[in-house]
């Protein structure tokens, strides 16, 4: 080492000029042996640098690769369970999106049933078309009313009399100035148009002694026609119920 | 000069002829390596002292790169490998250190 060396040279340069006459290329034994460790560290410094740069991994310890090896499996475990949670998530979205569709197709069919039954709805279909003159005035409310029954029982769906529709809450009143129904008046001809099942509801209304028969015995007369496509276009806005509520426990 | 030719030349052959380290050397090179630099900076000291002698340099070379290594190579079978050899590189960074304010006081003056 440096610090070992006490016998000082017969001349002392120091300085740049002791720089200099050291980087003179001389043949001497000093200068051979110097260029020769020399050469060897710098094949060493090389070849550790490229070691470093292409093997990181070759050159650690036991214990660092130990606890690298830990530490990438316990991040192995932690995405392995985070892409459980996803999929997860994932089925539970999908099935819940499917059972939402099928309850909202469910929702939706419902939905137009009670609109046809309910009267908020236009409906179409097959029926038949009764029109009744009546020119004196003559024909009572309760014969419409009989009408109206005869076709519901024969399995009328949806029925429109005039511009008026016709549901479950309906009712035809007698009054002085003529026949009311849903406490507007309806004045003749009356026509009425009745979705159903048309040959049922033709032979109902026509049995002898039924609605049809009351209505020639009330003065007036009747035609039915049945027909494959009749419309009943007129609707119904149906108020909330105010005290009834759905019964909990019975969902539908 | 020859010695920087020498360096020179060392980077090139190990640049060209791409040998691998035996895995039974891998922990030491690197130590060895530091080690051969103090003594190259100490060198160097010496002769702006004037008192550069090759056999001591020699000698002062190939003993620190051989303590160096054997140093590591007893921390590895203590158990103690990574904690010695930082060791190592921390005495033999501040021995590099004060050679070179050695040099550069000897060339600058300051």
């Amino acid at each position: 080492m440096p610090a070992e060396q006490t016998t000082p040279g017969p001349e002392r340069v120091v300085g740049w000029r002791a720089l200099g006459r050291a980087l003179r290329p001389r043949a001497t034994r000093a200068q051979v042996l110097t260029g020769v460790l020399c050469a060897l560290l710098g094949f060493a410094i090389a070849v550790q640098v490229r070691q470093t740069d292409e093997s990181s991994l070759a050159v650690m310890r036991e214990s660092e690769l130990v606890s690298l090896l830990d530490q990438t499996t316990r991040q192995a475990d932690e995405l392995q369970d985070q892409v459980n949670d996803l999929e997860r998530t994932q089925s539970e979205l999908q099935s819940g999106s499917t059972s939402r569709e099928a309850a909202l197709e469910a929702a939706t069919r419902s939905a137009a049933a009670q609109g046809i039954l309910s009267g908020r709805l236009p409906a179409e279909g097959p029926g038949v078309t009764v029109t009744i003159t009546d020119p004196q005035g003559s024909v009572s409310a309760l014969t419409l009313l009989n009408l109206l029954e005869e076709l519901r029982n024969a399995g009328a769906e949806a029925v429109q009399l005039n511009d008026q529709r016709l549901t479950a809450s309906s009712y035809v009143l007698g009054t002085d100035g003529g026949v009311e129904v849903d406490g507007a008046l309806v004045r003749p001809p009356y026509r009425w148009v009745a979705i159903g099942e048309p040959d049922t509801m033709a032979t109902a209304l026509a049995i002898p002694g039924g609605a049809l028969a009351k209505v020639q015995i009330d003065g007036g007369t009747a035609s039915v026609q049945t027909q494959e496509q009749v419309e009943v276009t007129a609707t119904r806005a149906v108020s909330e119920p105010e005290h009834a509520t759905p019964r909990t426990g019975d969902g539908g | 000069m020859i010695a920087v030719i020498g360096l020179i030349v060392g980077v090139v052959a190990g640049l060209v002829l791409e040998p691998t380290v035996p895995a039974a050397l891998q922990p030491y090179l690197p130590i060895a390596v530091v080690a051969a630099l103090d003594a190259l900076f100490g060198g160097l000291r010496a002769v702006l002292d004037g008192l550069f002698d090759d056999r001591v340099f020699l000698v002062s070379f190939l003993s620190n790169v051989v303590v160096a290594a054997l140093i590591v190579f007893l921390g590895d079978q203590l158990g103690v490998g990574s904690q010695l050899s930082t060791g190592v590189v921390v005495v033999l960074g501040i021995r590099i250190f004060s050679n070179v304010a050695a040099i550069r006081r000897h060339l600058f003056k300051a």
